[in-house]
């Protein structure tokens, strides 16, 4: 009886080992995903387990963190191998600086601007622009879309009446 | 900071309407946002934000540079408030009148000589340059 169940044991160890030993591709992509979730910078990135090799993808936000989230998948025990299909975020673009019109440019633009209002006049100093004079409000925001075209570093309308 | 809080609807309602190459700066207290709007209604609606948050334009401290995209050789609608569009020999209103659009003329744009002076040709094939801010493209 006692060989019996001795030879019970080992029949059911040896079918025991490989589960124990490999664990299944979705465990796998859980303990992964669990892995990647544990690092704020590798929130989005998406893991796929075949075989036990762990295809990682998406935006990371640089090649440093591409390698983090590489060396996170494969440090999770059962993965064989990783491949990394990640990419690096492209680098941010840069702003424009502010483009002022030198005072000379910005005169003659301005008087182009204000040209159809002659109720209003207009100064320059300094790439900023004084408008006095008076003029309706209907005609206002024609004036200052063109004011402002002219690219000035400021347009100083407080001796602007709006009628 | 403060400015582009003032100005976020503005900022926000610009992003919605697709105009592209925004930029928004803040710069010795004024707050500069440029950028290409998609058509000439999108520009007017961002003015009447710019006017409902400041009104009368009033505080002096931003400017808006959102034109409305014209790509060149495409049909652009003179948008004079009543009288005919000048078209000059040069770009400035210093250069002699060589033709003139009616408002609402559709026209041709040929080629930008800057962000303010664009050479157009009419139907009647008058060239010149004309006054950017009176033209925009046909949607």
């Amino acid at each position: 009886m006692k060989r019996i169940l001795a030879l019970i044991a080992i029949v059911a160890f040896t079918f025991a080992l490989p589960s124990c030993k490999g664990k299944s591709d979705a465990d796998l992509k859980t303990a992964a995903e669990a892995a990647l979730q544990s690092n704020p910078d590798l929130t989005t990135v998406m893991v796929d387990v075949k075989d036990a090799v762990a295809t990682i993808s998406g935006e990371v936000k640089d090649p440093a963190t591409q390698s983090a989230a590489e060396s996170a998948v494969k440090s999770v025990e059962g993965i064989k191998s990783v491949e990394n299909l990640t990419s690096p975020a492209p680098p941010p673009l840069p702003v424009a600086p502010v483009t002022i019109s030198a005072d000379d440019s910005l005169t003659t633009a301005v008087t182009d601007a204000i040209k159809d209002h002659p109720t209003v006049s207009a100064s320059v100093a300094g790439g900023i622009v004084t408008l006095t004079g008076e003029i309706s409000k209907d005609d206002l925001k024609v004036l200052m879309q063109k004011v402002q075209a002219t690219k000035p570093k400021k347009v100083d309308s407080k001796g602007l009446t709006v009628k | 900071m403060a400015l582009q809080e003032k100005y976020q609807a503005l900022v926000d309602a610009a992003n919605a309407a697709g105009v592209s190459n925004l930029a928004v700066r803040e710069q010795d207290g004024v707050l500069y946002i440029d950028g290409a709007a998609p058509s000439g209604a999108v520009k007017d609606q961002l003015w009447d934000i710019y006017n409902q948050i400041d009104p009368n334009y009033a505080s002096g401290d931003l400017i808006l540079n959102v034109n409305a995209n014209a790509e060149i050789g495409s049909q652009v609608k003179v948008i004079t408030q009543d009288s005919n569009l000048n078209i000059r020999k040069g770009p400035g209103t210093d250069q002699p009148i060589v033709g003139k659009a009616a408002k609402d003329e559709v026209i041709t744009l040929v080629s930008k000589a800057n962000d303010l002076w664009w050479s157009v040709r009419t139907n009647d094939g008058e060239e010149g340059y004309a006054y950017a801010q009176y033209l925009e493209p046909i949607a």
